[in-house]
């Protein structure tokens, strides 16, 4: 009696060989592509390099171009992580540790959605509402604190400035980091809790005693996963910001992400200028590869006696 | 001195185990006292219910803090003072993802018409939004177009990943056994999660120019673009979901003589194959919503495009970003304005109906582990 599970003859274990053989193919395809895409995009971005330093945007070479654009990208990931952060380890705190049991899950649940909201939404967001908001407190900032070089006025009568771009890709990212940090929350050994509680600890100690140590890997871990998200974030940036040259203060109009600066240049550009904002792309690629990289490691150093893996 | 500390008990005295705490009303008085505090200063620089909770939530916590100190001590002061700071990091998160979402209702259902839904751009020009603006006649011209190059634009990079990503998942669990190329495979695909969106369009955008001549941008360049960013996903899911299903399932089926091949693929796939759809519909709901790699792959056309491998084609990402930067009528926005807002009611809908989705998926459709 056969069966089509137990057919058995050369066909079966041909079968083996090839299924093996597709799926390791599948696994170096993923290798080969990541690969592709750092080499495509060398490839492309060659151009820039090798051309004349007058020719490039800005007359004066690919680096004094890029130069600022990075710098604003790393600004406006800076003012995002900023806010951020603190913010979203007291919201994942709250789910975990704060909030009653039958509110804290769906609380998860929502919080899990609003990481899906696709950026473009908060970019019309922070175009339309936040920005015209904005520019009261703008206002006020330079006038009472524009001595700091950041607050510098006139203020943006828009409100379109680096400040609100960092403040919507604080919104952005805060999902991220919450949802990463409370499942790591979660996951402190119950009994590290109770022993705490038990020694008359307040539930502030326990928290400090108990699951920051135990969580302090994917903490980190979460936020340059954070960080990784606000480098790369175009359309928010795209839509918030109206760029321009670096400057220091956060609420006037200028700066620029490379982010931006591609998707805003890319539709209309060709031969020199399409290879430099590729290889402002490789830039980008490179950075964010850096940061992932790092937080990949943080966690797998910490695996072991922690919550992060 | 004791004794006539102990002869002379005094009436108020508590007991031990509830001594040095604040009764219950305290520290609904200080919230009181904080809020009409708060009035105050905020009607001193000009009233606003912004700055009216600020200034109410900074009082609050402070107060809280030195009223805790002076009667119960430090440590549950600090204690006092980090709850009131979490539940203000909440209160704050809250604030602007609650805005973002009325935000989008508000502005987005007057637009939620029949005509938006099922007509195109096709034809809409600054003129024809002139005229509705002028005559107050219900806004003409929809996104159409932009949900039809979504459909098309997603189904085929679903197409691409779901394969690549299933088998690598299958060969990092079943097949590969802890090797280096594992691990440099489980190492790139947590890079790639990393990688921006518009990183993953100059990719797609820099490979198709290179074979086909500079600036192609079709449909399916998009696609390739967008499974660069949903393979990742879908391996990471995927692999979980593999890595639970029991190994006695496995062994059972070895036992019965049948070769690993059709074990993985009667076996142990069919097992996880809920958690793999919810994986999936998690990864489609990741990427629909991407609008950068479009801009770069998919270009933008007003008109509608059923074939992915020839013309343009517009998505709702792009279509919404097209309305609110470049207006059809510079003049009159607010029809643009609408059809924008329209458009990203529609996609959180969809976004939210695919996570809900998927969740039913996982729930209903669960293996039983038996743990």
């Amino acid at each position: 009696m056969s069966n089509t599970l137990t057919e058995s003859g050369s066909r079966g274990r041909a079968g083996d060989k090839v299924f093996s053989g597709i799926a390791l193919f599948a696994g170096c395809l993923i290798l080969f592509v990541l690969f592709c895409v750092a080499v495509f995009l060398l490839w492309q971005a060659l151009p820039t390099f090798a051309a004349d330093p007058a020719e490039i945007t800005g007359g004066n070479g690919f680096w004094t171009y890029i130069w600022p654009i990075v710098i604003g990208t790393l600004i406006a990931a800076a003012i995002a992580l900023l806010i951020a952060t603190p913010v979203s380890i007291g919201v994942a705190l709250f789910i975990s540790h704060y909030a009653p049991r039958r509110l804290s899950q769906s609380l998860g649940y929502v919080v899990d959605l609003l990481a899906a909201i696709p950026s473009v939404v908060y970019g019309a967001w922070g175009m339309t509402v936040l920005a015209p908001a904005l520019v009261g407190p703008y206002v006020w900032l330079a006038e009472n604190a524009g001595w700091i070089p950041i607050f510098a006025g006139p203020a943006s009568q828009t409100g379109k400035t680096m400040l609100t771009a960092g403040i919507v890709l604080s919104v952005m990212v805060l999902p991220i980091i919450t949802s990463l940090s409370r499942e790591i929350f979660l996951q402190t050994p119950k009994l590290h809790e109770e022993a705490a509680l038990a020694m008359g600890a307040t539930r502030w100690e326990m928290i400090r005693m108990t699951v920051f140590p135990f969580a302090r890997a994917g903490i980190i871990s979460a936020v340059m996963l954070g960080l990784g998200r606000a480098l790369g974030e175009t359309m928010a940036v795209a839509m918030v910001l109206s760029g321009g040259g670096l400057i220091a203060s956060l609420i006037q109009s200028g700066n620029q992400t490379i982010a931006a600066e591609i998707a805003l240049n890319f539709p209309e550009a060709f031969g020199l200028r399409l290879a430099e904002l590729i290889a402002a792309g490789l830039v980008l690629f490179v950075i964010t590869l850096a940061v992932n990289m790092i937080a990949r490691w943080i966690v797998s150093r910490h695996k072991e006696f922690s919550g992060a893996n | 001195m004791s004794q006539t500390a102990t002869r002379t008990p005094s009436p108020l005295r508590k007991n031990t185990l509830t001594k040095n705490q604040l009764p219950k009303w305290a520290i609904w008085a200080v919230l009181a006292g904080s809020l009409v505090l708060g009035a105050a200063i905020s009607s001193l620089i000009g009233f606003h219910v912004v700055g009216w909770a600020l200034f109410s939530a900074v009082i609050f916590v402070i107060a809280g803090f030195l009223v805790t100190l002076s009667v119960e001590g430090e440590r549950k002061a600090k204690d006092r003072f980090a709850s009131n700071l979490i539940y203000a990091a909440f209160i704050v998160a809250l604030v602007p993802l609650v805005s973002v979402i009325w935000t989008v209702l508000e502005k987005g259902l007057p637009g939620m018409t029949s005509n938006f839904l099922f007509t195109s751009m096709n034809g809409m020009t600054g003129v024809v939004d002139n005229e509705t603006v002028e005559n107050g006649t219900p806004v003409l011209g929809g996104a159409y177009h932009g949900i039809v190059g979504t459909v098309l634009i997603t189904f085929w990079a679903t197409v691409i990943s779901v394969p690549v990503g299933l088998l690598t998942a299958v060969y990092l669990v079943e097949y590969s056994k802890g090797g280096s190329l594992s691990r440099g495979i489980t190492f790139f695909v947590d890079v790639m999660t990393g990688i921006p969106s518009i990183v993953a369009g100059l990719f797609a955008a820099a490979l198709f120019g290179l074979i086909f001549g500079p600036s192609t941008r079709t449909g399916f360049v998009a696609a390739v673009a967008l499974s660069v960013l949903m393979i990742p996903v879908v391996v990471r899911s995927t692999e979980e979901m593999l890595k639970i299903v029991p190994n006695e399932l496995r062994e059972a089926s070895y036992a019965l003589g049948v070769r690993k091949w059709r074990t993985i693929v009667k076996v142990v796939v069919p097992t996880a194959i809920s958690g793999i759809a919810s994986g999936v519909t998690l990864a489609i709901a990741r990427v629909i919503g991407e609008t950068a790699p479009l801009l770069v792959t998919a270009g933008f056309v007003n008109s509608i495009n059923f074939n992915a491998f020839a013309g343009w084609m517009t998505t709702l990402p792009t279509f919404i970003y097209r309305q609110l930067m470049n207006p059809t009528s510079p003049t009159n926005i607010d029809p643009s304005a609408q059809r924008a807002w329209a458009a990203a009611l529609l996609l959180i809908l969809v976004v939210m109906l695919l996570n809900l989705i998927a969740r039913v998926i996982a729930r209903l459709f669960a293996p039983k582990t038996g743990r």
